[in-house]
This record gives C-alpha cells, structure tokens and sequence, in this order.
C-alpha cells in the first residue's frame, strides 16, 4: 500500500463543469485538498457552492452529460481514480468508498426490504452468500443501534423513521468498512436530538473502524466538535481551508467571517440575527473578479477587477483573498479582545 | 395520564395519576364518565405496544388490494373474470370427465347443418342437455364456447406477457440510459407506432403460416405480443425517466451495483403499478384484436377454437341459429368490459393520487 504522507485522499485541482442551456456552469472550479487516514474533513458552504458536486466528483457520479470532469487528479490511496474504467471504480465505490445522502426518506428503494439492501453490497463486494449476507446485515443494524435488529431487517423503508432510515443508510455505507465515508449532508432531513444522536454515531463508528470522514453540511455546529479540517467553499471555489479550531478562532476569509457571524448565538441577545447580504452568485456568469465581492463588506477596487490570491497564513491555513493576511490579523486582534 | 374526572378545581393536582377509587364524585347531567376501569385497560394497551409487540406495518399491496374491495365494479370484474377463467380452464375436463366426450366431439346421429336450439332436446322438449345449444355440426356449443375461452384467455395472457417483457426491457433501458439512446430508441418506437399493427400481424400471419392449428396459436401469441409492446414501453420509460434521478438510484449507484442490476433490480420493481394497470388492459385489447383476425380466418384455426373463430362460424347462420352467434358473443364481451372495470380498479387503487375525488 502506497502511502502518500498519510494522505488516503488527494484531490489536485478538480475542475467539474456543467454543460446548461445557460452556459458552462463551472460547479467545483480547481479545488485541491488532501485527507489522512482516520481524519475528518469537513467541508462548509452555502447551498450551490459545490460541495456535493466534489464529492460526486470524487466517486465519479457526476453525471455525464450534462457533467463532465475537465481536469484534476483524485488520488485514492495512490491511485487516480479519473483514470480508471467503470468496472474498476464499482469495485471501489461501496467497498473502499461509501457515501451516505442527504434525505434518508428518498434514499432508501422504497420496494425492497432494509435485508435486501443490506444483504445485495456484501454479495457484490464480499462475495458473502445469501446467508452470511444476512447476518451481516443484521449485524450492521445492530451496530448502528437498531433495536430488535433480527425482526426488523425484512421490514420495508416505510416502516421506519427518518432516523432510523439514516441509520440504516449508514449500515449500508459501513458494512464493507471503507476507508473513506462520505457524508453529504448527513443531518439536514433530521430534526435535532435525531441529529446530534446521528453525528454521535458516525463519530463512534469512525473511531472504531479508522474510517476517513468527509461530511458536507452547511451547518457550522455540525462540523465544529466533528471535523479536523475545515474547507469553505463558495461558488465552486475553495475560499478558506484550515484545521477546525484555528478556523473557528482565527478565521481569515471574510467569507468566513460572514458565515461565523450568522450563526446564532444562544448566549448572547443578538435581536436580529446577522445574515450575509445578497444571494449565492449565480455560478453560470461569475463577475470577473473575487466571486464574493459583490457581498463582502471588505470589498475594494480590486476585489472586482482581478481574481484573488490563494494566500498561504500558517502552515496548513489558506485563504482566498486580496486582503488575507489583514483579515486574519484583524480576527486575531478580535480574539483577543473577546 | 390525563385524568378528567370532573372534580373541584385545585384536586387534579393533587391526586395521584393512579387507579385510585375515589368516593364516587357528583356528576351533572351530560357528563362522560371514565370508570377507572377503562383507565386500566387503556394502560394495558399502552403498555403491550410499548413493549415492542410487532406491529403488522400496512403495506402498499394490502392497501390497494382494500381500495380495490371497496370499488364495486371492480369487485364485479374480478368476479366475473376469475368465474369465466375457472371455467374455461375446468370444464372442458368436466365435461369429459362426465360425458366421456371431448369439445370437438361431433355426434354422428345428428345431420349436418342442424342446430339445437338452447335448453332443447332433439326431440323439441325441455332439456339441460345443450344450454347454449349446438353449432351447425351438432357439437355442444357450452363446451365449444369454453374450450374457446382457453384459447382466447390464453391468447390475452400470453400476448400481454410478451409485450410486458419486451415493452418493459425496452422502456427501462431507453428510460434509464437516456441521451442519444434513448433518443434513438424512441424514434424506433414512434416508426413502429406509425405502422397499422393490423396489417403487421396480417402480414405475420401469413407469412409465417403454420401448419398445425397448435402453431398457428402460438404465432398469435408472438404476433400480437410484438405489436403491443410499444404503448408499455412508453409507460415505462416514462415512469424511469422520473425515478432515475431519486436519490435511491444515486445510492445504489454509490454502493457499486452495476447498471443493468440498477434497472432491473432498483427501477422496474417501482414502476410495477402502472404497469400491471396497464396489462390488465392490455388483455382485453390483445382478445380484441385476436377475435377480429379470427373474424377474419387469419387467426385461430379449426378444429381449435376461440370465441372470435366461434363467432365467425355463428354469423353465417345468424337469421337461422342466432344463439351460434349470441353466446360466444356474449361470454367474450362480458369477459372484456369485465376486464377493463377490473383494470379501472387496479388503476385507481394502485395509484390513488389520479383518483377522482
């Protein structure tokens, strides 16, 4: 095994288009990052930014037409999975790669029973047999908490809660223990004591198994007690890339800022809660400069005429900006005053 | 709990949200009364859900099967139907069992060419020997009519059933692939659509003539079955082209089944409701149409029989012997309209959002 610095993921700017009747839309445009063994990388952003887009991108989901992947490198565990034929990415997607979806009420085929599910990815990845599937199955709705597992494996997807139902698409994800887990999303269609016991799980499991996480959420409480590094992204972009802490502490992007102060504070008496001027731009026709110029409250001459930098701040801190290094100061001076 | 018994205001409080018997309270007139009886049997209840007694889950087929008991009509057909299926499948082996004589049986005490009027002896008197009387070469037209029924059911099953497997294939396929395919495929569809399908089976027929009355039913069956396919294939693709892009397809996807597994194994089982809606319609339509080419001599050959084949040799006499004519006639169109009330059901319990309210 290949071992890359520890890195079980390497994604070198991956460009995804989309070919619309409105134009090249350029969904994820040069994104690069990399995720060791065993982390958690969460990646933020606002709806349309394309988070799910790279990770669709990264098990080659992407459909094609209207999708296509331009450029990039994804190196698995050393391989690039772009190079490979179909036959040889099935054989990765749900035995070394497992996503779980959004909306656990539509991801589940509503006329087959939880057991057959369960039972069809080991047959295809672990050539179990029909009754060692079936075990297995019941096994991983155990692991996942689902009480009275035995009796409630041949039951249809109807019959179980939206909690429950994302429990089970996590024993679907986790029952060839892969290497890297996908989260898209993970907790939206789930109120919230559902969610935090979610989140729990996946944490639980993950440190049971090893596995490397990525989980996309627009929720910044999420990501905050789950994730070792952080990705920002706006408008296909990476716009701010550090590890959890330090990003939450010391953020460097005014996008970020924006983001972080629109969460809701319990503790203070906020009145009205802050929100980030404007909408998502509309990926199609980008301005020509700074994406986020248009909404930013820092934004300058500059910000609209010439894209900006990809600015290094710490060793493993970056961040797209014209005025990163002021920004994250000024966040440093902020933190310290607090 | 909520406990209403009707007590001074401030005492619900205090009272324990037990059993407890109290000196009966004074009620006014219009009150319900909760005995703590009924309290304890609510409990019990509560508590054998609670702890985890399965519950029988409603599903989708005990549903629409309730809906289904609900519509008259519908009740009607599927009696009907399965009475006239019952008896075409047994009682040509009945009457063998019990007379000894097979359908195509010709007595040969009788002359040609005359028929026995129903419920009537040779003699002239009253007689259940022939309750549909007998055809023009003194064969019983009740056993005639049932051995056709065979032959015309099996010809609507069976023709619907190839049209199931190539239309629902072919659809899925087109459906799910899509694009240029898809494209290219449908194309196919609208060039077949735009032929007349009776000329097709015609020209079939004829081509293709078979020797044995045995094989020519059996090119019926694939004539007519290939030329019904298309309206199913449209259904089909039409029900995956909406559910391809759910999320269950992208998960499946993602866990690494392959396409054809996806099609066959994810999609077509979801688009089963429309689809058996549709074949059941699709039968008396194929029945139709097969009584029409046998109208027309392309079809069933003597010494089989089918209700059309029976209805062509009962229209030649139809001033003289009218019930050679009136009960296959009869017997076919009750079987059809049977069929597409039972079809009309399905429909309406398969897929309730279509319903008329």
């Amino acid at each position: 095994m290949s071992n890359n610095n520890g890195n079980l993921l390497e994604v070198k700017n991956l460009r995804t288009y989309f070919d619309t009747e409105d134009g090249e839309v350029k969904a994820v445009d040069g994104v690069s990052f990399q995720l060791k063994r065993g982390e958690t990388l969460g990646i933020v952003g606002e709806s349309g930014s394309g988070k799910s887009v790279t990770n669709l991108s990264i098990i080659r989901l992407i459909p094609e037409p209207p999708g296509r992947i331009v450029s990039g490198e994804i190196l698995f565990d050393g391989t690039d999975i772009l190079s490979l034929n179909e036959s040889a990415v099935r054989k990765i997607r749900g035995r070394r790669v497992a996503m779980i979806f959004q909306d656990p009420m539509t991801s589940l085929n509503p006329f087959m029973k939880i057991s057959r599910q369960l039972m069809e990815i080991t047959q295809l990845h672990l050539g179990h047999n029909k009754s060692e599937a079936y075990e297995h199955a019941i096994k991983m709705l155990e692991t996942v908490g689902i009480p009275e597992a035995r009796t409630r494996v041949d039951n249809y997807p109807h019959e179980f809660s939206g909690g429950m139902r994302q429990r089970v698409m996590i024993a679907m994800a986790l029952c060839c223990e892969p290497e890297l887990l996908i989260a898209d999303e993970p907790t939206t269609a789930l109120d919230v004591t559902i969610q935090a016991q979610i989140l729990e799980l996946i944490k639980t499991l993950k440190r049971a198994t090893g596995t490397s996480v990525i989980l996309v959420t627009h929720d910044l409480g999420v990501v905050a007690g789950m994730s070792d590094h952080l990705l920002v992204m706006y408008a296909g972009k990476i716009f701010e890339q550090a590890p959890t802490a330090e990003l939450f502490a010391q953020p460097g992007n005014p996008y970020t800022k924006a983001l972080l102060r629109s969460v809701p504070d319990p503790l203070k008496e906020q009145g009205e809660l802050y929100q980030i001027p404007g909408l998502p731009p509309d990926v199609a026709h980008l301005p020509a400069g700074c994406p986020f110029a248009p909404r930013c409250y820092r934004a300058e001459e500059i910000c609209r005429r010439e894209f900006p930098p990809f600015v290094q701040l710490t060793a493993e801190h970056f961040s797209l900006c014209h005025f990163a290094q002021e920004v994250f100061q000024d966040s440093a001076k902020a933190t310290e005053a607090m | 709990m909520n406990d209403e018994r009707p007590t001074v205001p401030g005492e619900t409080e205090q009272s324990e949200p037990g059993l407890r018997v109290d000196p009966a309270p004074e009620y006014r007139h219009g009150d319900i009364i909760h005995t703590p009886q009924e309290y304890v049997l609510a409990d019990a209840d509560v508590l054998t859900v609670e702890r985890g007694d399965v519950i029988a889950g409603s599903s989708l087929w005990r549903d629409a099967w309730r809906r289904l008991l609900k519509n008259r009509l519908a009740v009607f057909g599927l009696i009907v139907v399965g009475v006239i299926t019952l008896a075409s499948v047994l009682g040509p082996f009945i009457i063998k069992k019990a007379t000894g004589l097979t359908p195509d049986f010709i007595p040969s005490d009788v002359s040609l060419l005359r028929s026995i009027p129903p419920l009537t002896a040779p003699d002239g008197s009253f007689s259940w020997t022939h309750p549909m009387g007998t055809d023009n070469q003194g064969r019983d037209l009740l056993a005639r009519v049932l051995q056709g029924g065979q032959i015309s059911l099996m010809v609507g099953i069976v023709s619907t059933l190839v049209s199931l497997l190539i239309g629902v294939s072919y659809g899925a396929t087109a459906g799910y692939l899509g694009g240029r395919v898809d494209n290219l495929m449908m194309r196919a569809v609208d060039v077949l659509y735009s032929l007349p399908y009776i000329v097709i089976v015609i020209v079939l027929l004829s081509v293709f003539r078979s020797q044995t009355a045995r094989g020519q039913v059996i090119l019926l069956f694939i004539a007519l079955g290939c030329v019904s396919w298309l309206t199913m294939a449209r259904i089909v693709r039409g029900q995956v082209l909406s559910l391809k892009n759910q999320e269950f397809v992208l998960a499946a996807k993602a866990t690494g089944v392959s396409t054809p597994r996806i099609i066959f194994r994810h999609i077509v089982p979801n688009t089963l409701g429309p689809v058996i809606v549709y074949a059941t319609l699709t039968i008396p339509t194929v029945m139709l149409t097969e009584a029409f080419l046998s109208f027309l001599g392309f079809g069933v050959q003597p010494p089989l029989a089918s209700w059309g084949s029976l209805a062509t040799d009962g229209i030649q006499n139809i001033g003289i012997f009218p019930w050679q004519l009136i009960f296959p006639g009869v017997t076919m169109a009750l079987t059809l309209f049977s069929l597409n009330f039972l079809g009309d059901g399905l429909r309406d319990a398969l897929d309730p959002q279509t319903r008329k309210l």
